[in-house]
């Protein structure tokens, strides 16, 4: 969240401490302890209404919470400067793209707002970024005329412009069909790989979690159940951890 | 409701703050401009056509009776600029303007459109409030010189066309030229530039407590047209007190 565009692409640090959040009686978030660290790609999954996105909302300073606090890079993210100094992004659940703007204006929006650079090399860099999510042919159309899929990846690419160091993704393969979500995991992946950007991805889809997570934290009723690598979470003998991760549908005999 | 009041105020406040980025707004600002003006231009030339008209209508057949026939062009003149037109067209902006500002931006809330701009440390006053606000500053006072305009040539017309009245079209203008200066106008131009700020930051304040799904949209769009008008009208007051004295 950044007014300037630095070609340093190092990841940066997450550090959350003893985060708590309550919504009217309801305590959604009860003293959450993580660290991400940069470059790494940090996987929040568990069940719906556990307190991921929330979680995620905090971090990214939507909202405030009741207790603890969160570092960015060491520095808290109530410092005013956090949020100029470090550029950092966030892809919706729903992609949350400006349904009055085109999809081009949606990827640009960052770079325009800010006057970061010019309107040919706006649309140059739009159109790169279009290119690396597979929607080179989509800068013109209006968000309505997308899928969900695209929608997504459409959001990834804005999220792309910003040069983020730290990428927040809420549920990036939620209401896809199954090749989609392996290519907004491959898109995940390939990101970290290319920038090493940070990344927290929220999810309870297990295959991506799985799939692409460096580690993985597991959280049930606002707090972290079990966190270590995807083998240490595979191998926990949580029973919550348990249920949630070998949860399948069974047919009746 | 004090809360509500609280949030408007701050608002205001905030919109005011953010006036000298309203030049890099200015685009946004043109097209909100062209979208206010021509969405109501041809309903404000129909609507004050008509108050016109009824004005003299009403009005006319007794004075001449008793023999005021000059008086009549002032009453219609005096009516239009100083409060009809202002009061009637801020209330079809707040209708027809302001409940589309509120549900435009009430639906980025519901739909996380306004947190994306947070996320990207793009301020939603300076880009979805200043703009609107400005332009509906504008774009009232023009539309409501215009309603005047149009309300006096309806009162001509109906005042010629109504055997009961028969005032020549020249003459009705020539009576109103005596008994109307440019300050009348000027009230009604000033007024409606407070309705303006009125209509801006009660349909944009949506911005703060819109919640929920469709329906809290609705509720949204439903609270800034009722409140804009109920506010029009006490602030009508205020204003009419503190400018006749």
């Amino acid at each position: 969240m950044t007014n300037s565009t630095s070609t340093n692409h190092h990841g940066i640090s997450v550090q959350v401490r003893g985060l708590k959040r309550d919504f009217g009686t309801q305590s959604v978030l009860k003293g959450i302890d993580l660290d991400v660290k940069p470059g790494e790609i940090f996987v929040l999954m568990g069940p719906s209404g556990s307190g991921k996105s929330v979680l995620l909302r905090h971090i990214i300073g939507l909202e405030k919470p009741d207790a603890g606090e969160i570092l960015i890079n060491g520095e808290s993210i109530e410092n005013d400067n956090v949020a100029d100094k470090y550029r950092m992004a966030m892809v919706f659940q729903s992609g949350a793209l400006l349904n009055s703007l085109t999809v081009g204006e949606n990827v640009g929006l960052y770079l325009r707002e800010h006057r970061l650079k010019s309107p040919e090399e706006i649309a140059r860099i739009v159109a790169e970024k279009l290119e690396v999510v597979g929607l080179k042919d989509a800068e013109k159309k209006m968000p309505s005329e997308l899928s969900g899929g695209m929608k997504k990846r459409v959001a990834i690419a804005r999220a792309l412009v910003i040069e983020p160091q730290l990428i927040l993704y809420d549920e990036p393969t939620s209401e896809l069909d199954p090749l989609s979500s392996i290519v907004i995991g491959e898109e995940i992946l390939k990101l970290n790989e290319r920038i090493g950007v940070t990344s927290l991805v929220v999810s309870h889809d297990r295959d991506l979690a799985f799939g692409i997570g460096h580690r993985i934290a597991v959280i049930n009723e606002g707090q972290i159940a079990v966190m270590g690598t995807p083998d240490e979470v595979k191998r926990s003998d949580h029973p919550i951890v348990r249920n949630f991760i070998h949860a399948d549908f069974k047919r009746a005999q | 409701m004090f809360q509500n009041i609280g949030e408007m105020v701050l608002l205001f406040w905030r919109t005011l703050r953010a006036l000298p980025q309203v030049w890099r707004q200015r685009e946004k600002v043109f097209e909100q401009f062209f979208e206010i003006g021509n969405a109501s231009l041809l309903m404000v030339a129909v609507l004050s056509f008509f108050i016109g008209g009824v004005l003299a209508l009403q009005t006319g057949p007794t004075m001449v009776e008793r023999g005021l026939t000059n008086f009549v062009s002032g009453l219609v003149g005096i009516s239009m600029a100083r409060e009809l037109a202002p009061i009637m067209m801020a209330i079809l902006i707040a209708g027809r303007i302001g409940s589309a500002m509120a549900a435009e931006i009430g639906s980025m809330r519901v739909y996380q459109e306004i947190d994306a701009l947070r996320t990207m440390n793009i301020n939603p006053v300076n880009y979805l409030v200043l703009p609107r606000l400005i332009a509906i500053t504008f774009a009232l006072p023009m539309l409501v010189t215009f309603a005047i305009l149009v309300g006096w040539l309806g009162g001509a017309v109906v005042a010629k066309a109504t055997p009961a009245i028969d005032i020549p079209i020249q003459s009705f203008f020539e009576s109103m030229k005596i008994m109307i200066d440019l300050r009348d106008v000027a009230n009604g131009v000033f007024k409606s530039w407070c309705f303006a700020w009125i209509i801006g930051i009660v349909s944009c304040h949506q911005v703060l407590v819109t919640r929920g799904g469709p329906r809290g949209i609705g509720r949204s769009v439903t609270k800034a047209v009722v409140n804009s008008i109920v506010l029009i009208v006490m602030f009508d007051y205020v204003l009419t007190r503190l400018l006749l004295e």
